[in-house]
């Protein structure tokens, strides 16, 4: 089934689904491990793993920190490919690779994808891609049956985003506002509107990420769109709390 | 034909979605300019009327005659108000910020020089002014710190990554994504997303045109060869642009070769091979990075020098062979500055003084009859904390230190 298929399904059984990001090797690969497990045994729909990267242009402070230790631990492309084989085949739930465009282009953009397609990853997020730069990287991702995860912003046009969902593919990731991933986003009529033209410009589901922490903000994107992304605020969590609490975090959610 | 923003296979615009119609807005209103003759006089006139425009081309007799072979010439953009050619980028894009109608600047600078000409024009033309300043480069170039603050900037230490100049780079793009309304982001070198490598050397070309008029003038004929030193490459591409279509003119790029180009401590993307192609910053060049595609440390003992990518321009120059690379180690950089400052009264930038270094190597092999160019690309001042040290000056250290027992009693 199509990821934007199987989202509409699983919205047919839950108002409201949950996607989560973590970054690889951060703390370390053994927490990720056993924060995955907890995410997956409290309901979280799709898992973003993102691939460190030394310049992570779109991140606020927690993952900026977040994927220098993890580099600085010496954590290394091949070892992220392993752990996302690891979790593709122990979970049976969509994972996504997000990372920035150099991780791919140093790679090899071809090799990176039918490496990405083997391993059983289902789609990508790369926030310094945009279409004008990513002919190969979406000619191969739609040949290998891969969703190339497209991005709408506050700041874009209703021409713009219909320009780009007739590029992507499963879902829309819409950034709740400006600015970088990690502080509050303030949920006003500003929004409201923004999310509408969104709903406009495309059929594909819409999910909603950027200062989404807690179980208000989720309630208030419950019937405006299909996915929550809480990115920074279980990176936190793990940091403050350990894993142990990531449980119950995701549990009180919904 | 090329994509719009590619230099041969370099170049783009590898920006976040929420930037696109920023961008889409400063290639319109950077056109505009272009095709506006008036623009460029405008241009001209607030740089010969708040700067020093023309800059002069010394010919630099002495060390002429010291190294026995072509006569050395010195474009002198250490003249320039602010005391560097950057201060040439800053005020163009400070007139486009006016049509644009933004109230706030932001800039990232390694050496300082480039945050220093953009609180500069803040202040000149009322604008609000944040530069981000890696913590390294905020510790050795404190005085331009200190000028930054007093012409009412807010300076920003970055302590993320390597505490240099790309993390500089970063924050300001981390600023700008949240306040893209009301700030521009006064890139200070030809690097970084379309359109900005086209308008920095546009600006920047200013140099270039200068000094073949002033050659012609001074010596009745082309140089044999310029230098220019090569952090992103904004002067370097300045007086470049001067001689491009003269192919008898040959071009060198000198790169930061800090402790020695085999020793893994240096910033020389062309000069070395320990550079390959990436996408960063949002664009894409050569990058000094690892297998994975990480970003490596870089190391210069001049700030602004001291950076992981080049200029798409220079880069699709390099590999078509019309500018050749070289590098100078910071042990050289010291031995020309001292030697230029005694035998002309000069004091260049350790920027600048890389580019001094390479010429020194081959005056000597060519005949008297021949002239070069050295872009003087800023001066010295900035750099005296620096230098002294490097020199192990003993009054200075002690008037460092008499200086320190007054402010802590
Ligand atoms: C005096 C001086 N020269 C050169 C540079 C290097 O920049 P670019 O290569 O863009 O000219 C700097 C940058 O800070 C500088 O301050």
């Amino acid at each position: 089934m199509l990821l934007n298929e199987k989202i509409k399904a699983a919205r047919a059984k839950k108002d409201i689904l949950l996607m989560t990001h973590l970054v690889i090797g951060y703390p370390s690969l053994d927490d990720n491990r056993k924060t995955i497990k907890q995410m997956v045994e409290n309901g979280v729909d799709i898992i973003e793993l993102q691939i460190p990267f030394s310049e992570p242009m779109a991140d606020g402070p927690m993952i900026i920190k977040a994927n220098q230790e993890a580099i600085a631990k010496g954590i290394k492309v091949r070892q992220c490919l392993d752990f996302a084989a690891e979790m593709t085949s122990t979970y049976d739930i969509p994972f996504l690779f997000m990372t920035y465009y150099n991780i791919l282009y140093k790679y090899g953009v071809a090799e990176f994808l039918a490496k990405a397609k083997e391993i059983g990853i289902t789609g990508f997020i790369v926030p310094d891609l945009p279409p004008e730069e990513g002919a190969e990287y979406l000619g191969l991702t739609h040949e290998l049956g891969l969703f190339p995860i497209q991005i709408f912003a506050p700041t874009s046009s209703d021409g713009r985003m219909k320009t780009l969902a007739g590029h992507g593919g499963g879902f829309i990731y819409c950034v709740a506002r400006r600015g970088v991933t990690g502080s509050r986003t303030n949920f006003d009529q500003s929004f409201d509107d923004y999310l509408a033209r969104c709903r406009k410009a495309t059929d594909l589901p819409l999910a909603v990420g950027f200062g989404i922490s807690c179980k208000d903000d989720v309630d208030i994107l419950t019937g405006k769109a299909d996915i929550a992304v809480i990115g920074t605020a279980t990176i936190k969590l793990v940091e403050e709390k350990g894993v142990e609490a990531v449980g119950s975090f995701i549990a009180g959610l919904r | 034909m090329n994509k719009p923003g590619y230099f041969g296979q370099w170049g783009g615009a590898f920006i976040p979605e929420v930037l696109y119609e920023t961008f889409k807005e400063l290639r319109e209103i950077f056109e505009k300019a272009q095709q506006d003759p008036a623009f460029w006089q405008e241009y001209a006139n607030l740089m010969s009327s708040y700067s020093c425009r023309p800059t002069p081309l010394t010919h630099a007799e002495n060390l002429s005659r010291h190294f026995g072979g072509a006569q050395i010439y010195i474009k002198r953009e250490d003249l320039n108000h602010t005391g560097a050619h950057k201060a040439n980028n800053v005020m163009g894009q400070g007139l486009l910020v006016k049509k644009m109608g933004k109230k706030r600047v932001i800039a990232e600078t390694g050496a300082g020089q480039h945050g220093v000409a953009t609180a500069t024009m803040a202040a000149k033309f009322g604008f609000d002014c944040t530069i981000y300043m890696g913590e390294e480069d905020v510790h050795r170039q404190r005085p331009n710190v200190f000028w930054m603050e007093k012409l009412g900037a807010t300076v920003v230490p970055v302590t993320t990554g390597s505490k240099t100049l790309k993390d500089a780079i970063n924050e300001a793009f981390r600023d700008w994504v949240a306040n893209m309304d009301t700030t521009h982001y006064v890139m200070g070198t030809v690097c970084g997303p379309h359109p900005f490598p086209a308008m920095v050397a546009w600006f920047q070309s200013i140099i270039g045109l200068e000094a073949r008029e002033q050659i012609m003038t001074a010596f009745g004929r082309m140089p044999s060869r310029v230098y220019a030193c090569v952090g992103g490459g904004s002067n370097a591409m300045g007086i470049f642009q001067g001689f491009l279509d003269d192919g008898e003119v040959e071009l060198i790029g000198v790169e930061a070769g800090g402790k020695g180009i085999n020793t893994g401590q240096h910033a020389a993307r062309l000069a070395s091979k320990d550079a390959s192609p990436g996408v960063a910053q949002g664009y894409k060049t050569m990058f000094l990075q690892d297998n994975d595609g990480q970003m490596l440390d870089t190391h210069s003992v001049a700030a602004g020098l001291d950076y992981i990518g080049v200029s798409p321009l220079l880069t699709d120059l390099w590999e078509k062979g019309r500018v050749r690379f070289e590098a100078a180690t910071d042990q050289e950089v010291m031995a020309a500055l001292d030697l230029t400052i005694k035998k002309e009264g000069i004091i260049p930038a350790l920027e600048s003084t890389h580019a001094f270094v390479q010429a020194f190597k081959e005056a000597g092999s060519l005949p008297a009859d021949q002239a070069i160019i050295i872009n003087q690309s800023g001066r010295g001042d900035k750099d005296i904390f620096t230098i002294a040290h490097a020199f192990n000056d003993p009054s200075w250290k002690e008037f460092i230190r008499s200086k320190g027992e007054e402010y802590a009693s």
